[in-house]
């Protein structure tokens, strides 16, 4: 063997294990799968404490009032027609309305960190509910 | 239309609404009409009335104290009294208690009152009871014995725990989802004093007990629930009539256990859903309850409302007052010994907003 054909050996190697070690940090493992968790839970966590109270609110209403444990909030039948909103609406929208109607309150910007945590505190209650996009 | 505009709409063609359909005729009685042992009485709760700052209280909700008010002042026969069964304030203040019983003061004749959770953990009922009297009495009516207790007391180490204060102690009671909440009791004073007061009465003489939670255990983790529901029923046991109606759950449920019959009441304020729709718990709403319309949430009164109550033959039938709804009766059935809706019983005739999930 040449000494060149050694070098591009060893040049194919190193490429062929760094490709090995990019594609080993693609595949997650138990640790990845509790910390993605955890940053989920401590989203809902907040979520939890906007809808109990956290949330401003002019008139000092907070979603619990109405929704204990989120219950009446039907997560898993959105995307769905809103009679009054006369087009089919993301929860979002209609976490928009109670926040404007029952709380008197400006509505939140659908991308918002505040939206997103009321959506992830939402869902997890209603968790393991099978999906059923437009049901009234 | 602007959603003040909408809103104002909506009050006005409601209040004309009830002003057509008022007064109501009463069901047929079993007594006869002119027997002097049957009588109605009014049923208003949970009107929550919130202190926002100066005078400034939570809209929605004096609006559906207010209606509740001018409807029943409305109802011919005129009740022979009023009953509010509990919360009527949001987190027992003294501006609160103040202003709904200014509100309640349009009522034309006599109201006994039942004590709420968020009437009461504030300064344990201090001031309610300076306005209004005793937590727990009974009266006689027309041949009824009627109860009311403070079913909404708790254990003596939550009550008394190192609080920051009062205020802290009613918003952790106040959460009706709180997993650091603690159970409803009457307590064993209480109930003490209800077998004394039972003791006076004949075992055929109907009795009505009015209380704020259910005297019978639904769901622990909203305290639909009092600790001490079988002891109480326990002393309600030899009478051949009895009926609980009480507050707190914003629905309609009823129930038979035994001899007792068990009624809801509606909020004046806003409905709350069924605890079976929560699904990671388990909860025993009665097979017999038809529930009351799921609420539509562009109409604020919507699974609102108030009660009429006839009392004919020691037994009560409950007729709902609905805004924007059919209203409800859940009468009791002589056959069936047990209360029935007298429309929706039947699974054939039940309506697609009754269905709760
Ligand atoms: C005064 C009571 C009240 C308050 C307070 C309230 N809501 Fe609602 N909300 C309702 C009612 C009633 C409905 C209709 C329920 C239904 O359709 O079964 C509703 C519907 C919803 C829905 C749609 C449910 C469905 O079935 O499509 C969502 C999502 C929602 N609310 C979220 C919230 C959030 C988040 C808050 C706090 C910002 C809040 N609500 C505060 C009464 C309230
Ligand atoms: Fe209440
Ligand atoms: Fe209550």
């Amino acid at each position: 063997m040449d000494k060149h054909r050694n070098i591009s050996m060893a040049a194919a190697l190193s490429l062929f294990v760094g490709l090995a070690t990019a594609g080993h940090a693609d595949e997650f493992d138990t640790e990845d799968l509790k910390r993605w968790q955890a940053e989920f839970m401590s989203v809902v966590e907040k979520g939890d404490r906007l809808f109990h109270g956290g949330l401003k609110s002019r008139n000092s209403v907070s979603c619990d009032q109405c929704h204990p444990n989120a219950t009446n909030t039907h997560p898993e039948t959105y995307p769905k027609f809103q009679q009054q909103l006369g087009k089919v609406a993301v929860l979002g929208e209609m976490i928009n309305w109670c926040i404007m109607n029952p709380l008197e309150s400006e509505p939140l910007a659908l991308d918002s960190d505040e939206m997103i945590a009321l959506q992830a505190y939402i869902h997890w209650e209603r968790r393991g509910v099978a999906l059923t996009p437009g049901k009234h | 239309m602007s959603g003040m505009n909408r809103r104002d709409f909506l009050k006005k063609a409601s209040v004309l609404a009830a002003a057509g359909t008022l007064p109501i005729s009463l069901v047929e009685l079993a007594f006869g009409k002119g027997d002097p042992r049957n009588f109605t009485f009014a049923f208003i709760s949970d009107s929550h009335i919130t202190h926002i700052k100066g005078r400034e209280f939570v809209r929605n909700w004096d609006r559906g104290l207010i209606r509740a008010v001018a409807e029943t002042n409305l109802l011919d026969p005129k009740p022979d009294f009023i009953v509010y069964g509990g919360d009527i304030a949001q987190l027992g203040k003294p501006e609160e208690i103040d202003h709904g019983l200014e509100l309640l003061s349009g009522l034309r004749g006599k109201v006994h009152f039942v004590m709420g959770e968020h009437d009461y953990y504030v300064d344990l009922g201090d001031y309610w009871r300076k306005q209004l009297g005793p937590d727990h009495y009974s009266f006689d009516h027309k041949g009824v014995h009627f109860v009311v207790l403070n079913s909404i007391l708790t254990h003596d180490e939550w009550m008394h725990r190192d609080w920051p204060d009062g205020m802290a102690r009613m918003k952790e009671m106040a959460r009706l989802d709180n997993p650091n909440g603690s159970p409803f009791m009457v307590g064993e004073a209480q109930r003490k004093w209800l077998a004394g007061d039972l003791a006076k009465v004949s075992h055929d003489t109907p009795v009505v007990v009015f209380s704020h939670s259910p005297l019978q255990k639904i769901y622990k983790g909203w305290n639909f629930w009092t600790e001490d529901a079988e002891q109480v029923q326990a002393l309600l046991k030899p009478f051949r009539k009895v009926t609980v109606i009480y507050g707190h759950v914003h629905q309609i449920q009823y129930n038979q256990i035994g001899n007792i019959s068990f009624h809801s009441v509606m909020a004046t304020a806003w409905p709350w859903p069924y605890p079976s729709t929560y699904r990671q718990a388990p909860s025993h709403l009665a097979k017999l309850t038809v529930p009351m319309n799921r609420a539509d949430p562009f109409f604020e009164r919507d699974a609102t409302g108030w009660q009429w109550i006839d009392v004919h033959s020691g037994h009560v039938d409950l007729h709902y007052f609905l805004p924007n709804n059919t209203n409800r009766t859940v009468a009791f059935d002589e056959q069936l010994g047990h209360p029935v809706d007298t429309r929706y019983q039947d699974p054939a005739k039940r309506i697609p907003p009754q269905e709760h999930y």
